[in-house]
């Protein structure tokens, strides 16, 4: 009994309401204008975003320095980050996100080890520098091989006024002009992790590009030079997006960050085109490489075979009749291998409908992949989104589907509850709230441990990964007491 | 009433806090009080007339050469001097790193736990400057000093200070039990001196405790690293010592929830006095061309 376009806003308006009903006057105001059903013709979602939390909901935001190391430069994987401060921002993003590397980790990479400076008492009192001043030089005994360290801050860096950046300069006089990167990533800074990518990026743009412009290595250019900007490599996603661009006759010269060097940044000003999957997090570097260099950049997305080839023909687009060829060229190869992946899960999938929640590009461009397997995303939000990208989510959403904006913990439950997704697509925090709900959930950060998922590759195992959380037997086997009746 | 009487000395930066405090708290020892002073300035300079000697050891320098501060003992950090007056410097960073603020906490908090009060009449706080962030506060606050005495002087930016730290207090006055024990004004033989200080004490709903005349014969003594009381106990500044340590004596339970006012009102009050005149307010912010063409 499927509800008509009608019935489903009017439903949505319905459970944005009764969700607002509980909060005090002033939070319920706040709120009302992060919650929407969006309207077909409408140029954005109609919801505000990149506000602060409102205190005392229970939020999904990091912070800025989660933005910064966890996200920007943390898989550049043959720099050592230091988290500087005390120990538990380190320890607790200890080993990233996943973003998976190829090296000898300890050796000539350092992703999944943690760097801290484990601040201490005296630390604060009486400041920092001479300890991170030591810490820089045990890293070039201990790890002689790393190409560049990052300082990420944390609070209390920003609260008593540590010179980071003047330990940053004389350090790297000392060790021969190496690159040594003071980020000012302070976790209060900002309303969400939104800022600290803004930061990172500044970073690279400050101390890669403009104070190391002069050692960039001899570079023999093609006219096929690509950078991919804004993958991190989670589960392998750079690596079966690569490939493609690869196929298709390009060179890709630079991996940001998933999977990246140093030397890949250093370098990049050489591409002749940036290809940039998460806007959120690396717009910011683009738009600097395109006023500066006059590199121009093209969004693009890899989820599903759909986008997939819709993204490869606008890459190509910005080159010769080779490339163009190759992007039909690539296309046609795979599309034997995703029509049977389409003919195995649709039939199992088909109608579906799903929930996200989650950051970056994600809450759109995964709509795409269930849309090519039949299912239906039916409500979506971003965690730390802005204005921008709302607008770019009405060319991936119907009308009618419910939007929420950095969305609240409770109100996450309530909206899922009447809504009654056949999944919910979020994060760690959430997963098994839902699955306690009796309902099916992946995580979207993660990939609950699987992937990749970006690419022809990336679908199947999308594809295979969805069918088994759904179609899984173990939900026809929970029926919560409370439940007995239904 | 538990017997222990805790009090700070706030006031502007060279205002004379710390000799005033030390004079103070000499005399106090002269009627038989058991006195510990905890200086809580990065300078490390609060019991100097005390003990005769500038910068002892202080608690951080030590925690930092030590690991922490849990590393220490008391015997470490607390000296004897004149009169038995047993002395700890809270130390802190050198100017422009660091954070001195958390290093006064962290002072306090280790006093407390080693039981540095045990035996004593008297804890004095001798504070630095301005409340300038939370540390500086550390004092003031619930179950630390009961009266606070504001060492300030008939200059604009004394008062200004001054009425400041009562906002501080008044902050804490409600949640904690922290009171304004009174001003004590250190002669600068400005114009109305004492007349300004007596309303502005009035007007923040304290009183002014004891007006300390100008006398050189505590620079003489400061320069010897001794108090008046020490070195020329028979003076008549070590007897206007001694009146204000007997006053304060007699002011237990008398502090009051200050009334802090505005800067306006701290205007009119100089205005009043006739320190200062009404600005023309048809002329703030006018470059002098503007003014001309006016």
């Amino acid at each position: 009994m499927d509800l008509t376009p009608d019935e489903v806003r009017a439903r949505n308006s319905e459970v944005i309401s009764e969700a607002l009903s509980v909060y005090p006057e002033k939070t319920a105001k706040k709120r009302a204008k992060h919650l929407n059903v969006y309207e077909g013709d409408k140029p954005d979602c109609g919801v505000k975003s990149n506000i602060k939390s409102v205190p005392g909901v229970m939020t999904i935001r990091g912070c800025a320095y989660a933005g910064s190391k966890g996200v920007v430069w943390g898989p550049i994987k043959d720099m050592i980050h230091i988290s500087h401060g005390p120990v538990g921002c380190g320890q607790y993003s200890w080993a990233a996100r996943r973003n998976y590397y190829i090296g000898v980790t300890g050796v000539d990479t350092f992703v999944t080890m943690q760097f801290t400076s484990d601040f201490q008492e005296k630390d604060i009192v009486f400041g920092g520098d001479k300890k991170l001043d030591k810490i820089l030089d045990e890293i070039q005994t201990l790890f002689p091989l790393n190409h560049g360290i990052t300082i990420q801050s944390e609070c209390p860096i920003g609260l008593i006024g540590d010179d980071i950046e003047a330990v940053a300069k004389k350090k790297s006089k000392e060790y021969d002009g190496k690159t040594i990167v003071p980020v000012r990533c302070e976790g209060f800074r900002g309303v969400s992790q939104s800022l600290g990518h803004h930061i990172a990026n500044d970073a690279v743009r400050d101390w890669v590009f403009e104070k190391g412009a002069d050692k960039v290595a001899p570079f023999e250019s093609t006219p096929y030079d690509v950078a991919i900007i804004g993958d991190y490599n989670i589960g392998g996603d750079a690596w079966s997006s690569r490939i493609l661009l690869e196929e298709m006759g390009l060179r890709v010269i630079a991996q940001w960050s998933g999977d990246g060097s140093l030397a890949e940044l250093e370098n990049t000003p050489k591409a002749k085109l940036n290809i940039l999957h998460c806007y959120r997090s690396m717009n910011y570097i683009s738009r600097y490489m395109e006023e500066k260099f006059g590199i121009p950049w093209v969004e693009y997305n890899f989820f599903g075979p759909s986008k997939v080839a819709e993204s490869l023909r606008t890459i190509a687009s910005h080159f010769d009749d080779r490339i163009k060829e190759g992007a039909e060229r690539v296309i046609a190869k795979y599309q034997p291998l995703m029509d049977a992946v389409i003919a195995k899960y649709k039939p199992r999938l088909e109608g579906k409908k799903v929930m996200l929640y989650v950051g970056g590009l994600r809450p759109r461009h995964v709509i795409g992949a269930y849309e090519d397997l039949g299912m239906e995303v039916i409500g979506t939000g971003y965690e730390f989104g802005h204005n921008d990208d709302y607008q770019r989510t009405t060319h991936y959403v119907k009308d009618g589907t419910l939007i929420y904006d950095d969305v609240t913990g409770y109100e996450f439950e309530k909206f899922v509850d009447r809504l009654q997704p056949d999944l919910v697509g979020s994060g760690i925090k959430e997963k098994y709230v839902f699955q306690k709900m009796g309902v099916p959930f992946r995580q979207m950060h993660s990939w609950d441990y699987s992937g990749p998922y970006h690419g022809y590759d990336g679908f199947a195992i999308f594809a295979r990964d969805m069918d088994m959380a759904i179609n899984n037997p173990v939900w026809g086997l929970t029926k919560a007491p409370w439940n007995a009746g239904r | 009433m538990t017997g222990l009487r805790q009090i700070a000395f706030y006031g502007k930066g060279g205002i004379g806090k710390s000799t005033t405090s030390q004079n103070t708290l000499a005399a106090l020892a002269e009627m038989g009080q058991k006195i510990l002073i905890v200086g809580c300035d990065p300078k490390a300079d609060s019991t100097r007339l005390i003990l005769h000697a500038k910068a002892q050891d202080t608690i951080l320098s030590l925690a930092a050469s030590a690991g922490s501060v849990e590393d220490l003992e008391l015997e470490d950090v607390m000296k004897i001097g004149y009169r038995d007056i047993r002395c700890v410097e809270s130390g802190g960073p050198e100017p422009g790193v660091g954070c001195a603020g958390r290093g006064v906490i962290t002072s306090i908090n280790f006093l407390e736990e080693e039981g540095a009060y045990e035996g004593a009449d008297y804890v004095s706080y001798d504070v630095l400057g301005d409340v300038v962030c939370g540390g500086f506060a550390m004092p003031i606050r619930e179950n630390k000093a009961q009266e606070i005495y504001i060492v300030m002087s008939g200059e604009m930016m004394a008062m200004y200070a001054a009425n400041n730290i009562s906002k501080g207090i008044l902050k804490y006055a409600n949640s904690g039990g922290v009171r304004l024990g009174g001003l004590v004004c250190n002669e600068r033989q400005t114009d109305k001196e004492y007349e300004l200080a007596e309303s502005l004490a009035k007007k923040l709903n304290s009183r002014l405790i004891h007006f300390v005349p100008r006398d050189n014969v505590v620079q003489h003594a400061e320069l010897r690293r001794m108090t008046v009381l020490e070195y020329a106990p028979d003076s008549k500044q070590a007897d206007e010592y001694r009146t204000l340590a007997a006053k304060i004596h007699e002011n237990v339970g008398k502090g009051t929830i200050p009334t802090p006012i505005t800067m306006d009102e701290l205007e009119d009050l100089l205005m009043e006095h006739g320190i200062m005149k009404a600005v023309d307010e048809s002329i703030v912010g006018k470059s002098a061309a503007e003014c001309a063409v006016a």
